[in-house]
């Protein structure tokens, strides 16, 4: 039987590649294209800016600015002060975030899924509320103002493991969720004690999930700005506070902008490690699928018991504490309790031009906008990451993609708002103002809140098994309809989750927002923080007030999108 | 002849790789034939299949449908269908909802449902529609894949190992009722498999791959009798080789006892230099048979083992090797007793060298 066909093949240099046609290119293009430009156009080319003034001056390179702000002892204060704090606060939410993981991810008992969703609040919460609510315990007449605490150094490192608690928990306790039991008892076994098991079998196998944490906790804790703001006072600061006193107090630019270097190489530095430890742990993840390895707590096993205690002091004694000492103290006026403090927010208080009701509207009409612009570039970014090209140089160009998307999340939103003002007046050299628009704060704030929707969306694409689409694709499945009825169908609830993650972020973003927001149309923390500035009981009281309406309006977004998540489905966080 | 598939002279390449997965492979495949790719994991089959599919781009060659190059063919407009090992059913979606995923008319109700309908009974999972696929056995999983699968009407539908995940009585029964639904439906298929015993039961001919290369195609019985080469009767599960003596070589009797054999049989002429290849049972344990004399055959017992009922031995034979014998039903003995053998042509083949 003749097996060669009738027709002669041409030779061929080469190889060809049936792929899904130019159409397909084309939406390719654009989507790596969209993405590229909003980041190129209001994050690389602000930031940019502000590492120009560091190094020019008249048109020439000048180093002469870093010569100058590294001789002021000021500037070491701060630097060393924010590695410190950083590092506490790291050191902190791992020691208490992995026992947390380990109960709530780990074992089962009721109530669960009530805890699991309180510890994620704080994550979630402004940081300028954190800051309030910190104070508010700590400060002289507050419920722990026997303590002294108020206005030091462990106030502020207190307030970052309380912020920071969720993302050690979700990230080790997603981790701990999957991995395969049985390795575990065949220790057991072997003879091994449960202590033994946890040393060198569990923790081990969790070490890329706990670096990758631990290197997003420490970005978070080295870029912190509201809470340290709020509760620092004159004597602690970040390189992030530096950088605004410099530009708002001072009217040091070039000192704010050669902070702004420093503070890229330290994020760079805490990125490179964090992506590491994260190719690390996705690769570790696709060992050992997701399995049913929750078993009731037994309290006579000390690591259980160990795990309940560590979690019951952390979640009532750092979490529960001081937002309920907010609620509390929001409700205490001058002529006692009641809610005189929340009448209040309807009309404008002190100096300011608006409500803090009407501040809310502002703060939720931005943060819409913001939001839809965070969900069309991050998803775009996230489904071109997600795809694993055939080429060495294509998937090295998707990994940097990846990595370039992520600088946002560390850059400080100081320095991108500061660039902002700096840049905008002409944007790409086209002559049009958009430093008095409104729509730049919703820019902003969405470029902040970019790195949050690829994290939330991305690892729910990537476990799409790359043969679903090719058996879409066999069924006479388009391009489109692939991406439509499996990557978009797959990702529907993670987008869900997105969506509540950009929101609250965009609706607490303080950073970019205190040098953005006009002054007649000020957002909610902008109003907090400048209530706080201000003496006299009632301001105070409005603060804390507005503070917890804040809190209660993210906390209960992310609450609802939080509930459209498939369990066991979506992003660490 | 240029009906169905031809693939010609079809390089697959890797880039970590430094040989091709597929190199220089020629198969054609006519409408309405089942063929079987078999070759052992890692040989290339399933690049192959996925290079026929256009999932994989080609390094060299040609693939054609009906003399007409789709190489520059997108997957989606191919018309081929692809059954994974592990079906890939969307977990979003119900039976029905999967089965109706590659309808051209998806849009019309009635229609639709009527097709659907029609493929469930014929994978035998009849009013299952409403059914989340994550309920489905993994049997049962496999049944809707297909189902999926042949919606479409493909003109070629390719099985990559779609029964290995699977196990053994299930398999072995899944492998006849997929042999049953292709030939109703009249579907042209390439099978891919590591297994034999499915590669028999549902294919036309059979395709053996190693290596990148295709070494032989075959109908069944004639690849079984006629192995073209001895890497070929070995992944078929010959056991033991052994070289065709000339007239006057002085032989050990289990040799002589084959060759005797094989010529009463008529298997085929067999040159001095050709080699008998032995597959379990060319040696049958001979019933009350007692080892003696210097012409009897004989092995040594090393194992005893029990095959659905059958005892199985394996046994050393001089001049021949370790293989594997039949015996009666019942029949025993203790290891490292020695029986005598008889030799059985049937399961005798005859290579060229």
């Amino acid at each position: 039987m003749p097996t060669a066909p009738a027709l002669a093949p041409a030779p061929q240099v080469r190889p060809r590649t049936p792929g899904g046609g130019r159409g397909a290119r084309a939406g390719w293009t654009v989507a790596v294209a969209v993405p590229l430009a909003f980041l190129a156009v209001f994050f690389v080319g602000p930031v940019a800016e502000i590492v120009g003034r560091g190094f020019v001056a008249d048109g020439r390179l000048d180093l002469g600015g870093f010569g100058d702000v590294f001789s002021r002892p000021r500037t070491w204060r701060v630097v060393g002060q924010t590695l410190a704090q950083a590092t506490l606060g790291t050191v902190g939410a791992v020691l208490l975030g992995v026992p947390g993981a380990y109960l709530l991810y780990r074992c089962r008992f009721r109530g669960r899924d009530a805890l699991r969703a309180f510890v994620t609040v704080p994550f979630v919460l402004p940081t300028v509320v954190v800051g309030v609510a910190f104070r508010s315990l700590l400060v002289d007449g507050g419920l722990l103002g026997g303590l002294g605490l108020d206005g030091t150094f462990t106030a502020i490192v207190l307030a970052l493991v309380f912020f920071n608690y969720a993302i050690v928990v979700r990230t080790v306790g997603g981790m701990w969720e999957r991995l395969d039991p049985r390795t575990e008892q065949a220790a057991r076994a072997l003879g091994a004690s449960p202590w033994r098991v946890l040393r060198t079998v569990t923790l081990p196998a969790l070490g890329p999930a706990v670096a990758s944490a631990a290197s997003l906790v420490f970005l978070f804790c080295a870029t912190a700005f509201g809470t340290v703001l709020v509760l620092g006072g004159r004597r602690y600061g970040t390189v992030e506070t530096e950088i605004w006193i410099q530009t708002t107090q001072f009217l040091d630019l070039r000192a704010a902008a050669v902070l702004s270097v420093v503070q890229l190489v330290v994020v760079v530095a805490a990125l490179s490690v964090a992506g590491r430890a994260r190719a690390r742990t996705e690769r570790a993840l696709t060992l050992g699928g997701p399995a049913a390895t929750a078993r009731p707590v037994r309290l006579r096993e000390p690591v259980d018991a160990v795990a309940v205690v560590v979690t019951a002091l952390t979640v009532g004694g750092l979490l529960a504490l001081p937002l309920v000492n907010l609620v509390v103290r929001s409700m205490r006026t001058p002529r006692g309790w009641g809610l005189d403090n929340y009448a209040a927010l309807a009309v404008p208080q002190d100096t300011l031009a608006v409500s803090a009701w009407q501040a809310a509207g502002t703060s939720v009409r931005t943060a819409v906008d913001a939001t839809v612009i965070a969900l069309v570039v991050g998803g775009l970014v996230a489904l071109v990451v997600s795809r694993r090209p055939r080429g060495a140089p294509a998937r090295r160009a998707v990994a940097g993609l990846d990595t370039l998307f992520m600088l946002p999340l560390g850059v400080s939103a100081v320095t991108v708002g500061f660039g902002f003002l700096v840049s905008m007046d002409a944007p790409l050299g086209i002559p049009v103002d958009l430093r008095t628009s409104p729509v730049l704060v919703a820019v902003a704030q969405a470029v902040v809140a970019v790195p949050l929707v690829v994290r939330t969306v991305l690892p729910v694409l990537r476990a799409v098994d790359p043969r679903q689409r090719e058996v879409a694709a066999t069924l006479g499945a388009a391009p489109g309809r692939v991406l439509r009825t499996v990557d978009l169908a797959v990702a529907l609830r993670a987008v869900g989750l997105a969506l509540g993650f950009a929101f609250a972020a965009s609706l607490g973003e303080f950073g970019a927002t205190s040098f953005l927001a006009r002054p007649q149309d000020p957002t909610l923390p902008v109003v907090i923080f400048r209530l706080l500035g201000r003496p006299g009981a009632e301001n105070y009281g409005a603060a804390l007030a507005a503070s917890v309406l804040l809190a209660a309006l993210t906390a209960g977004i992310v609450a609802v999108c939080e509930r459209l998540r498939r369990p066991g489905i979506g992003g660490a966080w | 002849m240029s009906d169905g598939l031809q693939a010609a002279d079809v390089v697959v390449r890797y880039a970590a790789a430094a040989a091709p997965a597929v190199d220089g492979v020629d198969l054609a495949v006519p409408t309405g034939e089942v063929v079987a790719l078999l070759g052992p994991s890692g040989c290339g089959k399933s690049s192959l299949l996925r290079a026929v599919a256009g999932l994989e781009p080609l390094s060299g060659g040609d693939v054609a449908w009906d003399g007409v190059s789709v190489a520059d063919v997108p997957v989606h407009r191919r018309g081929f269908g692809l059954l994974f090992q592990d079906g890939q059913l969307f977990a979003h979606r119900d039976v029905a909802g999967n089965v109706a995923y590659g309808l051209a008319e998806r849009r019309d109700r009635v229609a639709r449902d009527a097709r659907v309908a029609e493929l469930l009974d014929l994978v035998g999972l009849p009013g299952t529609q409403r059914r989340d696929v994550g309920t489905l056995s993994g049997g049962e999983r496999q049944r809707v894949a297909l189902a999926r699968a042949l919606a479409p009407r493909p003109r070629l539908l390719l099985l990559d190992e779609p029964l290995s995940a699977l196990d053994r009585a299930l398999r072995e029964r899944l492998a006849l009722d997929l042999r049953d639904v292709l030939v109703a439906t009249g579907t042209t298929a390439l099978f891919v498999t590591h297994d034999q015993d499915e590669a028999f039961a549902v294919a036309d001919r059979v395709a053996v791959m190693d290596a990148g290369r295709l070494l032989q195609v075959a109908a069944p019985g004639d690849l079984w009798a006629r192995p073209a080469s001895r890497r070929v009767a070995q992944f078929l599960g010959y056991e033991a080789f052994v070289d065709v003596p000339g007239a006057g070589d002085a032989v050990a009797p289990a040799v002589r006892a084959l060759v005797d054999a094989a010529r009463t049989a008529g298997l085929a002429l067999l040159p001095t230099g050709g080699v008998l290849a032995l597959a379990a049972g060319a040696f049958v344990v001979a019933r009350d048979g007692h080892p003696g004399g210097a012409r009897d055959v004989d092995g040594v017992v090393r194992v005893l083992r029990s095959r659905r009922g059958r005892t199985e031995v394996v046994v050393d034979v001089d001049g021949v090797g370790r293989v594997s014998a039949l015996a009666p039903a019942g029949w025993t003995c203790t290891p490292g007793e020695r029986v005598a053998l008889r030799a059985d042509a049937a399961a005798v083949a005859g290579l060229s060298g």
